[in-house]
């Protein structure tokens, strides 16, 4: 591609204009090819003034998030970005869970769907308290939907928020939503290969859960792959087989949740 | 189809940057592991940009390949599948070493490098 009219036609001398991470906004000096335009693609030129911003595109959304950020670390509140397919078992988890931490962590969750509350009323009914988010059209949370979640659910200080995500394997990984961990779900109907074919998301995760390990008999799961999976894809991730219909699992998730309110990294 | 909020992203940057300024082209990154489809955002630029200052705007965007440091070894490399510029899709960064204790030094972009005012 030239990098200084952005054509992306292949010329005949590749790599004439250096790495392009280094080109910045700046005006570039010749390049090796003729800029007359003759490559068969049009586009506008004027005098205008080049004004250089180097800035990320995301930038608002990642200034919010910080913001979420702050204000969770000042109140000492963990939060997880919990995401996943449509299906996985992310709101199955958080009943369980609820369940599982009733008097021993105070547990919210900022429940993210395109429609209904149907989620909400569930978790509620296993005894958190919950703000749902309803997207429309959008395919993920952002930083100011859970910043006005965070004010309207008003978490207290040292308790653990739960956010989970519309359910997308693909778009959520870019939106920072100023959590202190991401949880990545994958359920083992979803077959082994899920971290190759979602590199992105599964990079992203500092924890990946697998749910619904007692259909494993019925699935052609292969766990011990899928860890390897997850490793060439996030090797720092931790990995966690779980099953919130037999309990099967539970303890480990509990443990971990537990100890990430008590981290002092947050 | 998160490439519209991305779009729109965009426009809240120059927007504040610049405000009330005309923008006849904009200039962008967009790595191969950014998780943004170049040819996507391209067709969302004119439906977020309606109405602005960015409207009608040309968008160039530069896509630079990946580059990985792998954490065991020390080596630099460019992990297979990634095809430079253009090249869709996230490969699996695994180091020759067989290590996938990697870090990216190129391919993450989601910058704005520049902009031409009008």
């Amino acid at each position: 591609m030239c990098a200084t009219c952005g054509c992306t036609v292949d010329f005949d001398e590749p790599g004439d204009f250096g790495d392009p991470g280094e080109l910045g906004g700046l005006e570039l000096p010749g390049h090796g090819h003729d800029h007359g335009h003759d490559h068969g693609r049009e586009h506008p030129h004027d005098d205008g003034r080049t004004v250089t911003l180097q800035q990320k595109i995301l930038a608002k959304n990642d200034n919010l998030a910080q913001r979420n950020r702050d204000w969770l670390r000042e109140r000492g509140i963990l939060a997880i970005n919990l995401m996943s397919s449509p299906g996985s078992g992310k709101t199955t988890l958080l009943e369980r869970t609820s369940e599982d931490l009733a008097g021993k962590l105070a547990l919210s969750v900022i429940e993210g769907d395109q429609e209904t509350d149907l989620d909400a009323d569930r978790i509620r009914s296993a005894g958190c308290e919950v703000v749902q988010i309803n997207t429309g059209a959008g395919c993920h949370l952002d930083a100011a939907m859970v910043a006005r979640a965070l004010r309207t659910l008003d978490p207290p200080a040292g308790s653990a928020v739960v956010i989970e995500n519309v359910g997308n394997l693909v778009c959520p990984a870019l939106f920072d939503l100023g959590e202190t961990a991401r949880v990545v779900l994958a359920s083992v109907t979803e077959g082994t290969d899920k971290p190759l074919k979602y590199p992105q998301m599964f990079r992203s995760a500092d924890l990946v859960v697998v749910t619904k390990t007692d259909l494993g008999p019925y699935v052609n799961f292969d766990a011990a792959r899928f860890g390897e999976y997850v490793g060439q894809v996030s090797p720092r991730a931790m990995t966690i087989n779980l099953s919130a219909v037999t309990g099967s699992g539970m303890a480990s998730w509990s443990d971990w949740l537990t100890s990430m309110v008590s981290a002092p990294a947050h | 189809m998160h490439e519209l909020a991305i779009a729109e992203g965009l426009v809240d940057v120059v927007t504040e940057r610049l405000p009330g300024t005309k923008i006849s082209e904009v200039r962008l990154e967009i790595g191969a592991l950014s998780g943004v489809v170049a040819d996507s955002l391209r067709f969302c630029f004119d439906l977020a940009t309606e109405g602005t200052e960015l409207e009608g705007a040309s968008l160039q965007i530069t896509e630079p390949g990946i580059q990985v440091e792998c954490r065991t070894c020390g080596d630099t490399f460019v992990p297979d599948g990634a095809g430079g510029s253009g090249a869709r899709g996230a490969p699996i960064l695994l180091c020759p070493c067989g290590s996938a204790d990697v870090k990216v030094l190129s391919g993450q972009q989601l910058t704005i490098t520049s902009v031409k005012v009008a």
